[in-house]
């Protein structure tokens, strides 16, 4: 019975269809956030960089990459991944994923795992292009890719999950619009929380993106607001809530099975 | 041989509270064509969303081939395809590509030449690079069962496959689901189309307000419960039925030159033979006679509103 152990060919299938679509829609999937991360250079790094000079000694223009990159991740990542499972139950080729001899893992896995790839496409091609503004030099390398990857893999399983809890394509769009973003642009992607009165900057440690932005921006720079192991801490425990939503879902079929 | 899928103490309640399916117990042979006959609502599509496990049941056990869809459910789906009642395609995927997802999905290498005949036997091999928006709806039909015979089931469930398809086409599938039934794949079709049991089917299930109602050989069925029809074209016309032939019950035409004997197979009123004797004593001659036998479709309509 070793054929029905597992179906890896099930991950694949999946994966590659995502990543197809991602292919086909190249435009809106890839060269987007190129251009509004292009924007923001000019914006914020020429415009508001040529006020504020230094933060901490590095220059607002590097800066900000960590925080544009962060941003674009996590849009990213939720976009992809809660467009990816919603998008079947939506026209009803789901069915064909609920009668298939998968497992709930592997479909996580596959849906999860495609959508972070993307991001992280993203997110690398970003880097790419703010290299072509500011000259960037990278501290800790190794764990500039694991935050990266965290927060892609971490935020995809978020959007997984607002994809199966939708019913519309208006709260689609509702968690990230009302609650993400905010979130994003509050989490210090522009500033340094240091930069903040003391009240809000209480208030901002209870925004789980600082300690995102926080510790990516550590891996670039070498210093950050929080430390390394609060940040890193703080998105493990994200990432196992979102683990934890997901297994709940499946145990109980919620909104996929009636 | 054990029955290929069999369904025990089968219940479903909904969410909203209704219950679709009563206790529902239900045996479907190897090798065989299936009907599951009912009225719409009745609750068929839940039956084999349960089966394929797009529905959870309520209470009950559900075996294919001998694994249990619960604990064994990747046993028991991946010898399942199932084509839908609702049309629902990936639009801007190629014809072939969606095939070979399906094949991935349920955990088969991929195969080219297998997809290929299972395209030209769908008549869809000329389109196998089109977009499957591009379609007419007949042809989205024919994908939708090339995704499910792309796996290579040895169970295939067609829900509804001819409702809103033309004339041409449905003989079509009717041709394929019994070639496919020649090579031993096992079909379980709904319908509301009594025509289509009748044509198709090996067994017909009959199913009304979420419980099986009957479940028997076609043709023992049509034998068993088949009304029949003696007309007698009378070369006198009649005012009234001769008393001595009340015991048939008989109905006279309003212009009294036909008389219509209706009896069914389990006789409970006397033969025909003993009727044309009756008539001959009674001095009545008949220029002609004639008996018809009921369709599946009366005897469906009767038992449909027997049932409350
Ligand atoms: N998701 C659902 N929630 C609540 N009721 C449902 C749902 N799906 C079907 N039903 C109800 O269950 C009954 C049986 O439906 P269905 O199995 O689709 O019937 P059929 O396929 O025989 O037409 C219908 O009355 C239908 O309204
Ligand atoms: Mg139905």
């Amino acid at each position: 019975m070793s054929r029905h152990a597992a179906n890896p060919r099930a991950v694949w299938a999946i994966y590659k269809v995502e990543m197809a679509r991602t292919l086909r829609t190249v435009m809106q999937s890839v060269i987007s956030p190129v251009i509004s991360t292009s924007l923001y250079f000019v914006v914020f790094g020429a415009a508001i960089g040529s006020r504020i000079s230094e933060i901490n000694g590095i220059s607002y223009g590097a800066f900000i990459v960590p925080g544009l990159i962060m941003l674009s991740l996590l849009t990213q990542s939720i976009s992809n991944a809660s467009f990816g499972i919603y998008f079947p139950k939506f026209v009803g080729t789901i069915f064909e994923i609920l009668s298939a001899p998968v497992s709930y893992l592997e479909v996580v896995l596959a849906y999860v795992g495609a959508a972070a790839t993307k991001s992280v496409a993203i997110g690398l091609i970003i880097l790419a292009t703010a290299a072509l503004f500011v000259p960037l030099h990278i501290e800790h390398p190794f764990w500039m890719v694991a935050f990266l990857l965290l927060t892609a893999i971490t935020f995809s399983l978020f959007g997984f999950i607002i994809g199966i809890w939708a019913r519309s394509f208006e709260q689609l769009q509702l968690v990230p619009l009302l609650i993400v973003t905010p979130l994003t642009f509050l989490g210090g992607s522009f500033y340094s929380i240091d930069m903040l009165p003391g009240v809000w900057r209480t208030i901002t440690l209870f925004n789980p993106v600082v300690y995102l932005v926080s510790g990516f921006r550590w891996a670039f720079f070498g210093h950050a607001d929080v430390s390394l192991a609060v940040s890193l801490t703080m998105t493990l425990v994200f990432l196992a809530a979102c683990i934890a939503v997901i297994a709940w879902i499946f145990r109980t079929g919620y909104r996929l099975k009636t | 041989m054990a029955p290929i899928i069999s369904i025990a103490g089968v219940s479903k309640t909904y969410d909203t509270g209704f219950t679709a399916l009563k206790t529902v117990n239900l045996d479907i042979e190897r090798g065989e064509i299936f009907a599951l006959l009912g009225p719409n609502g009745a609750g068929k599509t839940t039956l084999i969303s349960i089966v394929c496990g797009i529905v959870n049941r309520s209470s009950g056990t559900v075996t294919v081939d001998g694994h249990d869809i619960g604990s064994d459910y990747r046993a028991a789906r991946s010898l399942i395809g199932l084509v839908p009642q609702e049309l629902t395609v990936e639009a801007f995927e190629t014809v072939a590509n969606a095939l070979a997802f399906s094949r991935g999905l349920f955990g088969r290498p991929a195969d080219p030449a297998f997809v290929e005949k299972v395209l030209k036997d769908l008549s869809l091999w000329d389109k196998r690079d089109a977009k499957i928006i591009t379609l007419s709806g007949g042809m989205k039909r024919r994908v939708m069962i090339g995704k499910a015979l792309a796996h290579e089931p040895r169970i295939l469930f067609l829900d509804e496959p001819t409702a809103g398809v033309d004339v041409e086409l449905r003989k079509d599938m009717w041709a394929m689901v019994r070639a496919l039934r020649d090579s031993g794949v096992t079909i379980i079709l709904t319908t509301h189309y009594i025509e289509e049991a009748e044509e198709m089917a090996d067994r017909v299930g009959v199913i009304n307000h979420g419980e099986i109602v009957l479940v028997e050989d076609k043709t023992e069925l049509m034998r068993k419960l088949g009304r029949k029809q003696l007309t007698v074209q009378l070369r006198d016309p009649l005012r009234t039925v001769p008393e001595a032939l009340a015991a048939y019950r008989l109905d006279l035409s309003p212009d009294g030159g036909t008389l219509t004997y209706t009896y069914d197979n389990q006789a409970d009123r006397p033969g025909v033979a003993s009727l044309l004797r009756d008539l001959e004593s009674a001095g009545l001659a008949f220029r002609d006679v004639d008996t018809q036998a009921s369709s599946l479709e009366e005897i469906f309509v009767n038992l449909v509103r027997k049932t409350p």
